[in-house]
């Protein structure tokens, strides 16, 4: 069959292709970082501090985490207007609740009102609630987003698709030291009586970031 | 600790550039602001990075900054804000300026 392949695969070895490879990821140079990063790795596992099974271990759970932990906690504070309050004094101990181990850097979570929105960011590096809404997406760590999200919020949040009228203030927030955000989206309309599960599907990684709202 | 900077009191944040690992955004430094809360007390940042204690712990205040203020010709609404966690070692007292403490 073609499969609308219209160029020819004869050539053994590949000179007459019409299109590059895409280079693979080890065709390019290790940065200085990279190349500590990985050396530092081999030498504690030669050394015995840790095997290789537990930095897999380590890297496995760490990509296991997504959205869906911040989700069910959002959806809880939807839900019970008490635990909404521990949650806004304490996101942990609030998280840890629901048997969630949001780990010991301390969470805030920062509610949206009809007056005010709130947004995500960390113009230094990449800090964001890793272990509530696991790790970021690549845009989050970019330089465009990062300088230009306290610069002209309006017009990133457009570029998401999120156009907010003049008499709803944009408050950045800027993860610079030692805290960690969470925003808590306005329950959308017309769930009064949804459960809880329900609701935590409503609820995106980006919505908890702020850069979108949901639906309503 | 040093003294206590309390809730809607206005800060001006430290125009210094110093070498070495600091938290303190260029975007901020010499800019007026005011304090939202405290948000704790950390080791300092600035001696962690290299290998120090980091020790006594340093106030770490929330504070909020109106986008006006920050960026000439600013194009979004008059209430918008920036807020930022600022160590108190960045941090000198300003005076009491004419809008008060932001909502």
């Amino acid at each position: 069959m073609s499969g609308g392949h219209d160029h020819s695969h004869d050539d053994r070895t590949g000179a007459a292709s019409r299109h590059p490879f895409q280079p693979d990821t080890e065709d390019a140079d290790f940065d200085d970082y990279q190349l500590m990063t990985e050396a530092v790795g081999e030498i504690l596992i030669e050394k015995g501090v840790f095997a290789a099974e537990d930095l897999r271990r380590t890297l496995e759970a760490i990509d296991a985490i997504t959205p869906a932990l911040g989700a069910r906690v959002v959806a809880r504070a939807w839900a019970d207007p008490a635990f909404r309050h521990r949650l806004l004094a304490d996101v942990n101990a609030a998280a840890a609740e629901l048997g969630i181990d949001a780990g010991p850097i301390p969470i805030r979570a920062v509610a949206n009102t009809p007056g005010l929105h709130n947004v995500i960011v960390c113009t230094l590096c990449s800090c964001y609630p890793r272990l509530l809404i696991g790790l970021p997406p690549d845009w989050y760590k970019s330089r465009a987003y990062r300088s230009r999200m306290v610069r002209e919020p309006r017009a990133v949040l457009a570029e998401f698709g999120t156009v907010l009228p003049e008499d709803v203030a944009v408050r950045v927030h800027d993860s610079t030291a030692d805290l960690r955000y969470l925003v808590l989206p306005m329950r959308p309309k017309g769930t009064e009586g949804v459960g809880e599960d329900a609701l935590a599907r409503r609820v995106t990684r980006d919505c908890m970031i702020g850069v979108a709202v949901i639906d309503r | 600790m040093s003294r206590r900077l309390a809730p809607g009191a206005c800060v001006r944040v430290r125009a210094a550039f110093p070498p070495g690992h600091v938290r303190t955004p260029y975007f901020l430094r010499g800019h007026e602001g005011v304090i939202d809360s405290l948000a704790g007390e950390f080791p300092n940042p600035e001696e962690l990075a290299y290998g120090r204690t980091g020790m006594p712990r340093r106030a770490l205040y929330r504070v909020v900054f109106r986008q006006p203020d920050l960026w000439p010709g600013y194009a979004g609404a008059a209430a918008d804000t920036v807020i930022a966690d600022i160590f108190e070692h960045w941090l000198d007292e300003a005076p009491e300026r004419r809008f008060g403490s932001p909502a």
